[in-house]
């Protein structure tokens, strides 16, 4: 049985970046993608979403100070 | 519910909904940049206190010049004050007790012991325990609940056998199995037979009668093979230990001693979703990085109330948010890092002074005097705050 691990109460959802969206977000931010907090390419929910290494994920975490807030990781070897 | 009522609050939320998209949208004209828990507060207070268009207008002004205030300055030394505010309450942890009796029969370690623990980012923690939940159709299913303890739990030999017998003179072990005690243990007959003749060649089944031979007949062979028996382990989960099962609320839940959150989360009528264990190493491997960041906060700010005391939790995610930033956790400290500071003089003022020295002196290390411990050292002023920024003047055509 495959395990649902998206679905588990502890992991916010990840979304894969499109190119043009990650330009956008550099600029905006004025920074390089290797100073995004990373995120490793065997982890398992990269695993089961799909990305590719030097792909930008976009994390919408559950905050218990902003209600919502979304931050971004590159996926690395 | 009455149509009557459903209709009414219905209407109220269509109202409420209407209300967040004026408050949305006067935000976005005041140019305030607020989160999500802003907006829903906000629109709560223009319903409880019904406001007009302009007093809300006034309340957003009012609103994000407090926001933009109580924000955090550019060069504010954000890590100093965290360490400062979490080190603090601990000071007092450490006169409380150690060890803690808590779910129940579990022991759970728990104060600095445990605080230590988190932030180290021990692979081996001393506690480990799970709690785990069942789905929606097993919650109140008492049956299917004590099932699955038996199923996750460990069981051994010793707990099924009714009567335990060495024949010195036959040379061999005669067990007999308590039939009751499977039952009530809802275990498998046939499941534990299997196990059985897997793990001992030489043995003899007539049905709940089993006589054990060793392989070479002489005594001590005989006796290490009766304590072979009794520790065979006849059902469970691996690395899981005892289990205790609970009501909570309405239902059924299982606090394990010991922790497999990877094989738990495969078993059928598991709750795929609150199922957790307080081993953050295994939420990385099973969960991913944004999980184990979540239970760095989650059991950090647990341990601290638990004893008692309250910190900001912004202070314990910035915490976690160094300690996952590589994509892996990470310890704080001298293997994490503190340690891998770029600035040589940075890791040597914390600790193994003469080690980090003689190896930058070795490869040739150069120190760009650009951190806070670097300057100090060398009596400059400190790029933080105020030192954080130069002034240029701007040279006239």
């Amino acid at each position: 049985m495959k395990r649902d691990i998206l679905k588990h109460e502890m992991v916010p959802d990840h979304v894969i970046l499109s190119k043009s969206k990650v330009n956008k977000l550099l600029k905006d931010k004025n920074i390089h993608a290797e100073q995004l907090p990373k995120i490793k390419i065997d982890d398992p929910v990269v695993k089961e979403i799909g990305a590719k290494s030097g792909d930008v994920l976009e994390i919408t975490r559950k905050s218990a100070t902003a209600g919502k807030f979304v931050t971004y990781r590159l996926v690395v070897e | 519910m009455p149509i009557n009522l459903w209709h009414e609050n219905r209407v109220l939320g269509d109202f409420v909904q209407e209300l967040e998209k004026k408050v949305v949208k006067i935000i976005k004209k005041k140019k305030a940049n607020f989160p999500e828990s802003f907006i829903q507060d906000i629109t709560e207070a223009a319903k409880r206190h019904e406001l007009t268009d302009k007093e809300l207008t006034e309340l957003v002004g009012q609103i994000k010049k407090a926001y933009e205030r109580a924000k955090v300055e550019d060069g504010e030394a954000v890590g100093t004050v965290a360490a400062q505010s979490v080190g603090e309450p601990g000071t007092q942890m450490t006169m409380r007790t150690f060890h803690y009796a808590g779910v129940a029969e579990l022991n759970v370690t728990l104060g600095l012991p445990r605080l230590i623990e988190i932030v180290d980012a021990r692979k081996k923690i001393s506690t480990p325990t799970m709690a785990i939940f069942f789905e929606e159709e097993f919650r109140s299913d008492e049956e299917f609940v004590r099932k699955m303890a038996n199923k996750i739990g460990k069981s051994t030999m010793k707990d099924i056998i009714k009567d335990f017998n060495i024949n010195y003179a036959e040379m061999n072990v005669i067990v007999e199995l308590n039939l009751e005690k499977i039952e009530d243990k809802r275990l498998d007959y046939d499941d534990i037979i299997a196990r059985i003749e897997k793990a001992f060649k030489r043995v003899h089944i007539d049905n709940n009668i089993l006589s054990f031979e060793p392989t070479t007949s002489n005594i001590r062979e005989l006796r290490l093979l009766a304590d072979k028996i009794r520790d065979l382990q006849i059902s469970g989960v691996k690395n899981i230990g005892k289990v205790v099962i609970r009501k909570e609320e309405e239902e059924w839940v299982i606090h394990t001693e010991g922790s497999n959150l990877g094989t738990v989360l495969k078993m059928e009528g598991i709750d795929k979703v609150r199922t957790t264990t307080n081993d953050i190493h295994e939420i990385e491997k099973v969960l991913g990085i944004e999980a184990a960041r979540n239970a760095i906060i989650h059991e950090a700010q647990r341990t601290m109330e638990e004893q008692g005391l309250t910190v900001d939790v912004r202070h314990i995610m910035l915490v976690a948010d160094m300690m996952t930033a590589d994509g892996k956790v990470k310890s704080i400290g001298r293997h994490g890092i503190s340690g891998e500071k770029a600035s040589v003089l940075a890791r040597a003022s914390f600790e193994e002074t003469g080690k980090h020295l003689l190896r930058a002196s070795i490869r040739g290390e150069i120190d760009h005097l650009t951190g806070i411990i670097e300057n100090i050292i060398i009596g400059q002023p400190i790029p933080l705050g105020t030192g954080s920024v130069g002034v240029v003047m701007k040279q006239k055509k």
